[in-house]
Protein backbone atom coordinates (compact mmCIF):
# COMPACT_ATOMS: atom_id res chain seq x y z
CA UNK A 1 0.00 0.00 0.00
CA UNK A 2 1.37 3.58 0.09
CA UNK A 3 0.71 6.02 2.21
CA UNK A 4 1.11 9.98 1.62
CA UNK A 5 2.78 11.92 4.58
CA UNK A 6 2.98 15.39 5.48
CA UNK A 7 4.98 17.53 8.01
CA UNK A 8 3.94 20.68 9.20
CA UNK A 9 5.54 23.15 11.37
CA UNK A 10 8.84 23.15 13.14
CA UNK A 11 8.58 19.35 11.98
CA UNK A 12 8.27 19.99 8.93
CA UNK A 13 11.56 22.32 9.20
CA UNK A 14 13.71 19.95 11.29
CA UNK A 15 12.95 16.88 8.73
CA UNK A 16 13.73 19.47 6.00
CA UNK A 17 10.63 18.80 3.74
CA UNK A 18 7.56 18.53 3.48
CA UNK A 19 6.38 15.19 2.22
CA UNK A 20 6.96 11.36 1.94
CA UNK A 21 5.77 8.67 0.12
CA UNK A 22 5.62 5.17 2.09
CA UNK A 23 5.16 2.09 0.13
CA UNK A 24 4.11 -0.51 2.86
CA UNK A 25 2.93 -4.06 2.83
CA UNK A 26 1.00 -4.94 5.93
CA UNK A 27 -0.83 -3.74 8.52
CA UNK A 28 0.58 -0.08 10.18
CA UNK A 29 -0.30 2.63 12.68
CA UNK A 30 -0.32 5.89 12.29
CA UNK A 31 2.76 5.43 14.91
CA UNK A 32 4.22 2.63 12.39
CA UNK A 33 3.82 5.24 9.41
CA UNK A 34 6.71 7.21 11.48
CA UNK A 35 8.66 4.16 12.62
CA UNK A 36 9.04 3.40 8.89
CA UNK A 37 10.45 6.58 7.83
CA UNK A 38 12.18 7.76 10.60
CA UNK A 39 14.03 4.39 11.98
CA UNK A 40 16.40 6.51 14.13
CA UNK A 41 13.85 9.52 15.09
CA UNK A 42 11.46 8.90 17.49
CA UNK A 43 8.74 10.89 17.46
CA UNK A 44 8.31 14.04 19.44
CA UNK A 45 6.40 14.08 22.39
CA UNK A 46 4.06 16.84 21.58
CA UNK A 47 3.60 15.61 17.96
CA UNK A 48 -0.16 15.49 17.10
CA UNK A 49 -1.08 13.73 14.30
CA UNK A 50 -4.07 13.16 11.36
CA UNK A 51 -5.36 10.73 8.44
CA UNK A 52 -7.03 11.91 6.14
CA UNK A 53 -6.91 15.48 7.55
CA UNK A 54 -8.77 14.08 10.78
CA UNK A 55 -7.28 14.10 14.05
CA UNK A 56 -6.01 10.07 15.02
CA UNK A 57 -4.35 8.76 17.84
CA UNK A 58 -1.09 7.10 17.04
CA UNK A 59 -2.25 3.64 17.49
CA UNK A 60 -4.76 4.39 14.44
CA UNK A 61 -4.43 1.62 11.81
CA UNK A 62 -3.95 3.05 7.70
CA UNK A 63 -5.15 2.20 5.09
CA UNK A 64 -3.95 2.41 1.32
CA UNK A 65 -3.96 5.50 0.01
CA UNK A 66 -4.24 7.56 3.43
CA UNK A 67 -2.42 10.34 3.75
CA UNK A 68 -1.08 10.81 7.35
CA UNK A 69 0.43 14.39 8.87
CA UNK A 70 2.56 14.66 11.98
CA UNK A 71 2.43 18.33 12.88
CA UNK A 72 3.48 20.25 16.40
CA UNK A 73 0.80 21.80 18.75
CA UNK A 74 -1.18 24.34 16.94
CA UNK A 75 -0.47 28.08 17.11
CA UNK A 76 -3.21 30.13 15.18
CA UNK A 77 -5.45 33.03 15.80
CA UNK B 1 -21.91 31.17 7.85
CA UNK B 2 -18.72 31.96 5.44
CA UNK B 3 -14.90 30.59 5.97
CA UNK B 4 -12.39 31.99 4.43
CA UNK B 5 -8.33 31.79 4.01
CA UNK B 6 -6.56 34.94 3.19
CA UNK B 7 -2.78 35.38 1.72
CA UNK B 8 -3.01 39.22 1.97
CA UNK B 9 -3.96 41.43 4.36
CA UNK B 10 -7.29 42.48 5.17
CA UNK B 11 -9.09 45.29 6.67
CA UNK B 12 -11.93 43.40 9.09
CA UNK B 13 -13.87 45.88 9.64
CA UNK B 14 -14.65 46.59 5.83
CA UNK B 15 -15.01 43.11 5.75
CA UNK B 16 -18.00 42.66 8.40
CA UNK B 17 -19.48 45.39 6.70
CA UNK B 18 -19.84 44.33 2.96
CA UNK B 19 -20.50 41.37 4.36
CA UNK B 20 -23.59 42.11 6.82
CA UNK B 21 -24.83 44.03 3.60
CA UNK B 22 -25.69 41.06 2.01
CA UNK B 23 -27.49 39.56 4.61
CA UNK B 24 -30.90 40.40 3.04
CA UNK B 25 -33.55 40.60 5.76
CA UNK B 26 -31.28 39.86 8.75
CA UNK B 27 -31.18 43.38 10.30
CA UNK B 28 -34.83 42.93 11.26
CA UNK B 29 -34.06 39.50 13.19
CA UNK B 30 -30.46 40.71 14.65
CA UNK B 31 -30.04 42.57 17.71
CA UNK B 32 -26.68 41.50 18.79
CA UNK B 33 -23.16 41.75 16.26
CA UNK B 34 -20.23 40.27 18.21
CA UNK B 35 -16.47 40.81 16.52
CA UNK B 36 -13.34 39.87 17.32
CA UNK B 37 -10.00 40.74 15.76
CA UNK B 38 -6.64 39.63 16.02
CA UNK B 39 -4.06 41.26 15.11
CA UNK B 40 -0.24 40.89 15.30
CA UNK B 41 1.76 41.97 18.44
CA UNK B 42 5.22 43.45 17.52
CA UNK B 43 6.29 41.56 20.62
CA UNK B 44 6.34 37.67 21.77
CA UNK B 45 7.58 35.78 25.15
CA UNK B 46 9.97 38.62 25.69
CA UNK B 47 11.18 39.53 22.55
CA UNK B 48 10.79 41.87 19.26
CA UNK B 49 8.81 40.24 16.18
CA UNK B 50 9.48 41.96 12.94
CA UNK B 51 7.45 39.74 10.55
CA UNK B 52 5.32 36.60 10.72
CA UNK B 53 4.55 33.49 8.58
CA UNK B 54 1.61 31.65 9.09
CA UNK B 55 1.27 28.03 7.79
CA UNK B 56 -1.97 26.20 7.51
CA UNK B 57 -2.77 22.26 6.01
CA UNK B 58 -4.59 22.95 2.97
CA UNK B 59 -8.18 21.42 3.42
CA UNK B 60 -8.18 20.34 6.94
CA UNK B 61 -7.48 23.38 8.17
CA UNK B 62 -10.80 24.80 6.07
CA UNK B 63 -12.11 21.65 6.87
CA UNK B 64 -11.81 22.06 10.61
CA UNK B 65 -13.06 25.86 11.03
CA UNK B 66 -16.30 24.86 9.16
CA UNK B 67 -16.40 22.48 11.96
CA UNK B 68 -16.25 24.78 14.64
CA UNK B 69 -17.88 27.17 13.10
CA UNK B 70 -21.02 24.58 12.98
CA UNK B 71 -20.65 23.58 16.17
CA UNK B 72 -21.26 27.02 17.75
CA UNK B 73 -24.30 27.41 15.28
CA UNK B 74 -25.37 24.28 17.06
CA UNK B 75 -25.06 25.34 20.70
CA UNK B 76 -26.42 28.82 20.19
CA UNK B 77 -29.04 30.77 17.86
CA UNK B 78 -26.49 32.54 15.23
CA UNK B 79 -28.48 34.46 12.43
CA UNK B 80 -24.78 34.06 10.90
CA UNK B 81 -21.40 34.00 11.16
CA UNK B 82 -18.22 34.99 9.45
CA UNK B 83 -14.86 33.78 10.17
CA UNK B 84 -11.33 35.56 7.60
CA UNK B 85 -8.02 34.01 8.59
CA UNK B 86 -4.86 35.26 7.05
CA UNK B 87 -2.01 32.89 5.92
CA UNK B 88 1.50 33.83 4.62
CA UNK B 89 3.97 36.35 5.64
CA UNK B 90 2.17 39.53 7.95
CA UNK B 91 3.90 42.13 9.71
CA UNK B 92 2.98 43.82 13.23
CA UNK B 93 -0.51 45.49 13.09
CA UNK B 94 -1.62 43.04 10.07
CA UNK B 95 -5.00 41.60 11.45
CA UNK B 96 -4.84 38.04 11.57
CA UNK B 97 -7.94 37.04 12.39
CA UNK B 98 -11.76 38.20 12.37
CA UNK B 99 -14.86 36.44 13.89
CA UNK B 100 -18.16 37.91 13.64
CA UNK B 101 -21.41 36.27 14.35
CA UNK B 102 -24.52 37.59 14.20
CA UNK B 103 -27.49 36.53 16.73
CA UNK B 104 -30.80 38.26 18.08
CA UNK B 105 -29.38 38.50 21.66
CA UNK B 106 -26.31 39.55 23.14
CA UNK B 107 -25.30 36.71 25.15
CA UNK B 108 -25.88 34.09 22.49
CA UNK B 109 -23.18 36.83 20.30
CA UNK B 110 -20.55 36.84 23.00
CA UNK B 111 -20.61 33.33 23.69
CA UNK B 112 -20.72 32.08 20.48
CA UNK B 113 -18.24 33.94 18.90
CA UNK B 114 -15.88 33.56 22.08
CA UNK B 115 -16.04 29.94 21.34
CA UNK B 116 -15.66 29.81 17.71
CA UNK B 117 -12.06 31.90 19.02
CA UNK B 118 -11.16 29.32 21.49
CA UNK B 119 -11.54 26.62 19.56
CA UNK B 120 -9.57 27.51 16.53
CA UNK B 121 -6.66 28.50 18.44
CA UNK B 122 -6.77 25.53 20.26
CA UNK B 123 -7.37 22.98 17.04
CA UNK B 124 -7.57 24.64 13.84
CA UNK B 125 -4.13 23.42 11.50
CA UNK B 126 -1.58 26.88 12.08
CA UNK B 127 1.78 27.45 12.84
CA UNK B 128 3.27 30.41 13.49
CA UNK B 129 6.97 31.48 12.94
CA UNK B 130 8.07 34.07 14.15
CA UNK B 131 11.39 36.38 12.53
CA UNK B 132 13.08 38.13 15.83
CA UNK B 133 16.60 39.96 15.99
CA UNK B 134 18.00 36.44 17.41
CA UNK B 135 16.52 34.68 14.13
CA UNK B 136 13.20 32.83 13.12
CA UNK B 137 11.36 30.72 15.50
CA UNK B 138 8.25 28.72 15.60
CA UNK B 139 5.72 29.49 18.22
CA UNK B 140 5.38 26.21 20.76
CA UNK B 141 1.96 27.28 22.26
CA UNK B 142 -0.28 29.79 22.44
CA UNK B 143 -0.91 32.81 24.92
CA UNK B 144 -3.78 31.78 27.62
CA UNK B 145 -6.17 34.39 26.25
Amino acid sequence: MTIDVKYFGSLRDRLGRAEDRLDAVGELTVAGVWVALHPETPLPLNTLTAVNMECAEPTQTVRDGDEVAFFPPVTGG
Amino acid sequence: MKIELRARSFDPLLEVGFYQSGLGELPGQCGATAIFIGTMRDFNEGEAVHRMMLEHYPGMTERHLQRIVEVAAREWPLLDALVIHRVGDLQPNDPIVLVAVWSAHRAAAFAACRFIMEELKSKAPFWKREETASGPRWVEHNTPG
